[in-house]
């Protein structure tokens, strides 16, 4: 059973143009994906539909195999977790902790198990020490881990995670993207919305390239770099290591290590 | 152009410095990059080159910044406005006319600058950021790159000697990222700006500064041309700096004796194996 399948969906605001064309995609457990595209192209709009926040306007979105119009957002956000660009924006509660049990508390759980789930999603996101203090006196890195921290404690074996680095450092970003990957590990399903070629390369098995409201590529991060057509359309940059690997006229690579160890076998 | 002496201050409502005693020089002309793990210090170090420290934002503040011969500390604000355009993260926050010729206007107007040279400005500025056909648009309507771009268009109407830009294209895509460097290449090739800019990423500070300062805990750890800083990896990494990929990659290749330097952008290494 896929994680989503997608199924010819259109999606049209009330008054305004055609923002989803006609998609049809697949996505399988466990599989890591980043959905790239310029500003515009559709990519939240889509991502929207996996927790119900929108509904299509024509076709289908099946999420672990059940039609997602026959479940409310809150069952499917028990499903789909789903971190934003903004941290603060899902920041509400007076502790740390209160602000992670808050999801688990909707879920009826009894207290004993509210408070082990939070203290493990404490621990993961190495946030044990502030489990008692202000949610904004945070730091931004540490915010963006709080509400990873509340998404993560809902279980969801699908976490969509919409440009979750943006205007973070560098720590920040690795902080997250280690929380992420050990979730990926444990066999849940990633979708990653990002502008940052690198991330993609890095992390993703499969790129979903959109471009205005369609699918225009779609293929591991190495089939899509060395797409120059592709990138062109969709206003991407190709990440240096392809540009160097095609320069120097080796198979062409996106990972440091990678190119590293194919031009020493050369020379 | 510009003297930073010894500079200390913390924030009312901290218990430690944010700037540690910072030493800086900057020529007219240069472009100089910025860059270091959050809460180094490098948006306040910012904010004291126009005066907004000690100004308007009180705390502890000892030594010296000097603009163009002038101590900021003894004059008023609006005098520094007009030598150094300061451009934030997000464009929104500086952009409020219903026109963008309105949006530029304002400051040329509130500096009672003739009606023609306001018109001049206006033209040239819009021509900079390669905007002129949008005069009449609402900013509201633009793209992030294009806010960001008027938001610097906004900034040179008041005729600066010095643009300092706190991370001005974390908001942006990457066609609003290239949009924005591109006009600050321009700024710095064609009108010899002077450029402090603070960012996270290395590929457009190694492709656009002439000096790179490296900062952590409110102090200055490295600086030198970006070959000189880009070679320390380590130091870097430990920082939580990445260097360019191209560079990384070169480092390693030069680590293990098969090129001579490392490379800052994609055509530089090409060279090195010609």
């Amino acid at each position: 059973m896929n994680s989503i399948d997608v199924k010819n969906l259109h999606f049209t605001y009330p008054e305004s143009k055609e923002i989803i064309k006609g998609i049809n995609l697949s996505v399988k457990k466990g599989e890591f994906l980043s959905l790239v595209g310029q500003n515009g192209s559709g990519k939240t709009t889509l991502a929207k539909h996996f927790n119900g926040l929108l509904r299509p306007s024509k076709g289908k979105v099946f999420i672990l195999g059940e039609d997602a119009k026959n479940s409310s957002i809150a069952e499917l956000s028990r499903k789909v977790g789903h971190l934003f660009q903004n941290p603060e924006n899902q920041i509400f509660e007076e502790t740390v902790f209160a602000e992670i049990a808050f999801g688990p508390r909707n879920l009826n759980l009894p207290e004993k198990e509210i408070e082990a789930r939070v203290d493990k999603v404490l621990k993961t996101t190495r946030l044990s020490k502030y489990r008692d203090t202000h949610p904004l006196s945070l730091s931004g890195g540490e915010k963006q881990r709080l509400a990873l921290a509340s998404v993560v404690v809902m279980e969801p074996q699908i976490l969509v995670l919409d440009e979750p680095t943006t205007g973070l450092d560098l720590l920040s970003i690795m902080g997250i993207l280690e929380i992420v990957k050990e979730l990926h590990k444990k066999n849940v399903t990633v979708i990653l919305i990002t502008h940052d070629m690198g991330l993609v390369s890095e992390l993703s098995e499969r790129v979903v390239v959109m471009g205005n409201g369609q699918i225009i590529g779609d293929g591991t991060p190495k089939e899509i770099f060395a797409n120059d057509e592709l990138l062109e359309r969709a206003s991407l940059e190709p990440p240096q290591i392809m540009k160097f690997s095609k320069i120097l006229g080796l198979k062409p690579e996106v990972k440091v290590d990678a190119l590293y160890k194919r031009i020493v076998e050369t020379l | 152009m510009i003297e930073v002496k010894n500079l200390h201050f913390k924030y009312h409502s901290q218990t430690e410095e944010v700037l540690t005693g910072i030493d800086l020089s900057i020529k007219k002309g240069e472009f100089v990059s910025i860059i270091g793990p959050s809460g180094c210090g490098k948006s306040t170090l910012c904010l004291t080159l126009n005066g907004i420290i000690p100004k308007t934002i009180s705390g502890e503040f000892s030594g010296d910044v000097i603009i163009d011969g002038i101590n900021t500390k003894d004059r008023e604000i609006s005098e520094f406005s007009r030598k150094v355009g300061m451009i934030l993260q997000n464009p929104e926050s500086q952009l409020f006319a219903m026109t963008v010729e309105e949006e530029l206007a304002f400051g040329p107007e509130n500096l009672a600058v003739p009606r023609e040279e306001i018109e001049e400005r206006i033209s040239w500025a819009l021509s900079i950021v390669n905007m002129g056909d949008k005069r009449d648009e609402f900013p509201g309507n633009l793209s992030g790159g294009q806010k960001q771009r008027i938001a610097i268009a906004a900034s040179l109407t008041m005729k600066p000697d010095i643009l300092v830009l706190d991370e001005p294209t974390s908001q942006l895509d990457p066609v609003g990222k290239r949009e924005v460097f591109s006009v600050l290449k321009e700024l710095h090739e064609k009108e010899k700006m002077t450029i402090v800019l603070v960012e996270h990423r290395t590929e457009p500070i190694a492709e656009l500064s002439d000096r790179v300062i490296v900062m952590n805990k409110g102090s200055i750890v490295l600086e030198g041309t970006p070959r000189e800083v880009f070679e320390k990896v380590p130091l870097l990494r430990e920082l939580g700096i990445m260097v360019p990929d191209i560079s990384y990659l070169t480092y390693l290749l030069k680590e293990g004796g098969y090129v001579k330097d490392i490379a800052l952008t994609v055509e530089e290494g090409r060279r090195l194996f010609i």
